[in-house]
């Protein structure tokens, strides 16, 4: 990849300063935008055991424990910055979508905003307890869909009675009893995409304040997508924020007005959905017609003093065009 | 407004920038994602989701026979098929049972209370480091996991536990009064169980090797802990023994639980075999591991979905 080159700067690659605009949604814009999530300059460290190079893994693993202050890397520990001095700000009411090529951090940085992984450096603000979209780690296949059903509500926080409440339309939503009784079957007898289905609903039950989905809309069959991307509006509409990680720049489009495009774990560009998605689909080879690459090109990133000075204007004009439906 | 709500760019934000960030989050009343709860706050939270530690350990009950043609029939098989290797190699073929009377009320009590806190103590040590998905993917407070695991164990024994019955009646132990004592001795285990699970959790999320060592660890406790033998009549044969063994061996708590349920329902087992002061040793270690081992749980909150 020409990687030098392709990191064009735009003049929007900053957060939008008047995000409420954009939604055309809530009432919050009366005292200015209300900021939901702040990451303030996060980093976000793996750390792997087992990588020992050279003399054999025991050995080197043995050096590790008995020589703690060697570098990480001879001792076989091997560090993965999968997050680098990120930060950004969302407000509510906003919806963003979290672009990048695969291993580019988004997944972690998501969990990260969620709270469910420790930042290495910096700090994440949020109001509220942000949720990421997924309970799959809470089912357990041997079970059957009802109790699934249950115990992934428990697991989201949702009291018994909540679920009770609302396991009907769970359950109608799933569409897993239209052909037939399979709610009481164990999961492990689903299909794969009846399965991710009744995930999902489970899922999606719950309203969240600051809402997470890591690539969630892709599952099911076409019916299906089209019911969830619904679901997934109406959430937003309850929810403050919502962000959305996805390799599919069509449900970006459809759901975001705001995208932040990782990199590398860095964050490349921060702009209104058209902007940033043309920006991308030209770094990765784009679908329709690869543009030039915009004149701005010698800054390789958006440095503080050129970012608010040359933005606000066209951003917030932008930021109105792309306001969802 | 705008002028102060931008985010400044990563790399070389001033450090005016940085207080803007802080500022804005401290104006608009925003926490810092992920940090540890309060102690207080951090009991409330785990209260808050008891029906789900409830659920989760139910759940993990249930799906550990569902591919079995017998089913949950295996909860109460699975206990009496050990308590009969454990009768055939020390009842049978070692001779353990010289001098004990009730010898199989005595070693089915034994080995199904110490399979409690052994299984409590590994289910617990891998609670975090094998369950990384869940913690990367939910929000609860963590002790939700080693406390859920022990809670399926105790599922687990009180099926051991109908099947003990059945077996005490069937030698000629008479139900008695002082089986009531058994659940005392039952929520004082649990929670000793509880506090070591949640040691073994933090310790097994950094270091996920110790899964490999308790296994030696465990078993060797069990063979100090009288489970196939008597630690009163060991003391008798061997007077040569120096004084402290037998207070040593008597004090260590799982041999402390595996007496008190003994003493509770073989009328056979006097009171004069346990040690002295045995149920304030039961409420100290319930206690100092439970607490402790709470606390100590607790104070890694933060860092457990690092893995």
């Amino acid at each position: 990849m020409a990687d030098t080159t392709s990191m064009t700067t735009n003049p929007n690659t900053h957060p939008n300063p008047h995000p409420a605009a954009t939604t055309g949604t809530t009432g919050s814009a009366a005292g200015g935008p209300i900021p939901t999530v702040i990451a303030d300059r996060v980093d976000i460290v793996y750390r792997v055991n087992g990588t020992g190079a050279g003399r054999g893994s025991a050995t080197a693993a043995l050096n590790r424990m008995l020589r703690r202050k060697q570098t990480e890397k001879a001792s076989g520990v091997r560090k993965v910055h999968a997050v680098r001095n990120v930060s950004f700000t969302a407000y509510r009411g906003e919806a963003i979508g979290l672009i990048g090529t695969n291993g580019s951090g988004k997944s972690t940085l998501l969990k990260a905003v969620a709270g469910l992984l420790p930042v290495e450096n910096g700090r994440i603000y949020t109001d509220g307890q942000p949720s990421l979209l997924g309970v799959n780690a809470a089912l357990m296949n041997d079970l059957t869909g009802e109790r699934n059903v249950y115990l992934g509500g428990l697991a989201m926080g949702m009291s018994r009675e909540q679920i009770k409440e609302r396991y009907q339309d769970i359950v109608d939503f799933s569409g897993i009893n239209e052909k037939g009784d399979f709610i009481t079957l164990p999961m492990r007898t689903y299909s794969s995409g009846m399965a991710a289905r009744l995930r999902f609903s489970i899922a999606a039950a719950k309203d969240h304040d600051v809402l997470l989905i890591d690539e969630a809309l892709a599952t099911g069959d076409r019916s299906f997508q089209k019911r969830s991307e619904a679901r997934i509006r109406e959430l937003r509409k309850h929810a403050g924020t919502v962000f959305l990680v996805s390799h599919s720049n069509k449900s970006i489009r459809d759901t975001c007005d705001r995208v932040l495009w990782l990199e590398r774990g860095e964050l490349r560009m921060d702009g209104p959905t058209d902007e940033v998605l043309k920006e991308y689909e030209t770094f990765t080879g784009g679908p329709d017609k690869p543009k030039p690459k915009p004149k701005a090109k010698p800054k390789p990133k958006p440095t503080p003093d050129s970012a608010p000075a040359q933005s606000q204007a066209p951003d917030s004009t932008s930021g109105r065009t792309t306001a969802s439906p | 407004m705008s002028q102060v709500l931008h985010t400044p760019p990563p790399t070389t934000a001033p450090p005016a920038a940085e207080e803007d960030l802080a500022a804005l989050a401290a104006r608009h009343g925003l926490s810092v994602s992920g940090a540890r709860p309060s102690l207080p706050e951090y009991v409330r939270q785990l209260w808050a989701r008891r029906h789900f530690i409830g659920a989760f350990a139910t759940a993990k009950l249930t799906a550990q026979y569902s591919q079995a043609k017998l089913g949950q029939v295996w909860q109460v098989m699975t206990p009496l098929l050990n308590a009969a290797v454990y009768f055939l190699i020390f009842g049978v073929l070692l001779g353990t049972k010289k001098g004990i009377p009730d010898y199989v009320p005595f070693l089915v009590t034994g080995v199904f209370i110490w399979t409690f806190t052994q299984s409590s103590i590994m289910a617990g040590t891998r609670a975090i480091s094998g369950n990384l998905g869940l913690v990367r993917a939910l929000h609860f407070p963590r002790a939700a996991l080693p406390v859920s695991f022990c809670l399926q164990q105790l599922q687990q024994l009180l099926f051991s536990m109908a099947a003990l019955v059945v077996i005490l009646l069937a030698f000629g132990v008479p139900p008695a009064a002082s089986w009531v004592l058994a659940i005392p001795a039952l929520v004082l285990q649990f929670t000793f169980n509880a506090g070591v699970s949640m040691i073994m959790a933090r310790l097994g999320a950094k270091l996920p090797d110790i899964a490999q060592l308790m296994p030696f660890a465990l078993r060797t406790w069990m063979y100090v802990s009288g489970v196939m033998w008597s630690i009163d009549q060991l003391v008798g044969k061997h007077s040569d023994l120096p004084s402290w063994v037998a207070p040593v061996l008597q004090a260590n708590p799982a041999a402390v639980y595996i007496d008190l349920m003994r003493f509770a329902l073989i009328d056979s087992f006097h009171a004069s075999q346990l040690p002295d002061h045995v149920w304030l040793l039961a409420l100290g270690w319930a206690l100092l591991a439970g607490v402790g081992g709470f606390i100590y749980f607790w104070k890694a909150e933060e860092t457990y979905g690092r893995g």
